[in-house]
């Protein structure tokens, strides 16, 4: 792809983006990766920008890694939290942002418990609108952190068997992944209690297992992700120990992984449950190169989207 | 408009023969040379240049390679974003003699784009520019210490630069 194909103002998601413009973001976050290594971490191409991380559900990962993107971009930033915003005013999600942007917002980076938040607010405002995570819908930037972590360590995607293990039903990093990977010809199986990866994932053109053992075991890269229990209304399983039991990568399972299968886990990690300490703290786990090169992708989302606002 | 070849290919040997001279002849101490190029055509005549001024000084010199994109100061004015490549340059910058390599220089804006990179990598004793052909038309107070071919020009033409080692063959034209 050429850069003069890209010509969006906004990352909502995955599942409306070409494989050349998923490539595209990779290729520019390779440029904006070499910039944390420099003795002055800081290129000017947002200077006089104004991003805004209006973040209605919690996040600390995602919402550092924004803010420390846009001002390595030098950008200014704003954050605002829903707890401590006029949103326990009553105030709708609109009239916040169209205040945002009275107030000269170019970027809004948000993170909503709503599904389709982030689309309604592009339809709505001039400013660049990013998503950061929409319900259980998508998370844009973390799968593309994602693939940029599996291209850097295995030098393609085509052709990977990426098993993504864990709670699907409720993922948002799990859709905007099996969009994003499919998109760029991995193949990808589903794995987990049955109760959380429903079969219908199918029809996004992955496999479905509920055998473990054989979920891993051609596993290229092994993606796990947490139990989310803040989006359970119900129990989905018997208990966090049979849970852990049943389908955490321990040491023996990881044992029979194949010996340069990478693992990785969005964050937060939950040791003991879905992850044993040994396999998260080994040289496979590349979850804090995930988190390096989270960095690298929002820098290089913030650079095409907002670059000339 | 017709095209007319302003340099051949031996004739841009030449200039770059002539140019590692005057390099050599204007620094007193070679040890404290590197040649960066921005990229694209500045990256390969930056190896060029290292390599004959290496030839005379009998030693190897660091070259590395810079993309200014993020440094641009015309980012907003475009319709797309450029393709953002990632600069390379694994030496030591402090305290050098950075030759910067480009081959054409027109507006000086890239150059301002390249010495603000550069500068994000250490600071260098002294930063020298060397560019194959310098067209005129400047917009800032920049100006070449080595040059390849003083060529003036209307701000409407185009001067269009071709190297082996991107293009398959060695030629300047306007």
């Amino acid at each position: 792809m050429t850069a003069t194909t890209w010509t969006r103002k906004d990352l909502l998601g995955i599942q409306d983006l070409t494989a050349e413009e998923i490539t595209f973001v990779l290729d520019t976050a390779a440029a904006f990766k070499q910039v944390g290594k420099r003795t002055i971490k800081k290129v000017p191409s947002l200077r006089g920008k104004t991003l805004v991380n209006l973040f209605i559900e919690p996040s600390t990962r995602t919402r550092t890694s924004f803010e420390l993107a846009a001002k390595r971009l030098s950008a200014d930033v704003i954050n605002i939290a829903a707890s401590a915003s006029s949103i326990t005013k009553g105030e709708t999600l609109k009239d916040t942002a169209l205040n945002l942007e009275a107030l000269h917002a170019d970027i809004i980076v948000i993170r909503h418990s709503a599904a389709g938040a982030p689309h309604f607010l592009a339809k709505h405002l001039k400013a660049s609108v990013i998503n950061a995570g929409d319900g259980a819908h998508e998370h844009p930037t973390q799968a593309l952190l994602d693939a940029f972590t599996i291209r850097e360590k295995k030098g393609h995607i085509a052709g990977l068997n990426v098993t993504i293990l864990g709670d699907i039903l409720y993922s948002r990093v799990a859709r905007s992944n099996i969009w994003l990977l499919t998109k760029l010809g991995a193949r990808v199986t589903l794995a987990g209690p049955s109760t959380l990866v429903p079969r219908v994932f199918e029809q996004f053109g992955c496999r479905v297992t509920y055998d473990i053992e054989e979920a891993i075991r051609d596993a290229d890269v092994i993606n796990l992700l947490r139990i989310q229990h803040e989006r359970q209304c119900k129990t989905m399983f018997p208990s966090i120990g049979e849970y852990a039991a049943m389908f955490g990568l321990n040491k023996e399972r990881f044992a029979r992984t194949k010996p340069d299968a990478l693992i990785m886990h969005p964050g937060p990690i939950n040791r003991g449950v879905e992850i044993d300490s040994e396999v998260a703290d080994c040289s496979r786990s590349v979850i804090l190169e995930q988190v390096t090169n989270g960095l690298a992708v929002r820098m290089a989302v913030l650079f095409l989207c907002a670059r000339g606002l | 408009m017709k095209t007319v070849v302003i340099l051949d290919a031996a004739a841009v040997d030449r200039a770059v023969v002539r140019m590692a001279h005057e390099i050599v002849e204007h620094n007193q101490k070679p040890e404290m040379l590197a040649f960066v190029g921005i990229r694209t055509h500045g990256a390969p005549l930056a190896r060029r240049l290292a390599t004959k001024v290496g030839e005379i000084c009998n030693r190897t010199f660091p070259v590395g390679e810079l993309d200014v994109s993020m440094h641009r100061d015309d980012l907003d004015l475009r319709d797309t974003p450029p393709a953002v490549g990632a600069s390379h340059i694994i030496f030591d910058v402090d305290d050098k003699t950075i030759v910067l390599v480009d081959d054409v220089l027109f507006k000086g804006r890239t150059i301002r784009a390249a010495m603000d990179e550069l500068n994000d990598f250490g600071r260098p004793q002294c930063i020298q520019l060397a560019v194959l052909v310098d067209r005129g038309h400047r917009e800032l107070p920049i100006r070449a210490d080595f040059v390849g071919k003083n060529v003036p020009t209307a701000l409407s033409e185009q001067v269009k630069v071709f190297l082996t080692e991107v293009d398959g063959k060695d030629e300047v034209l306007l």
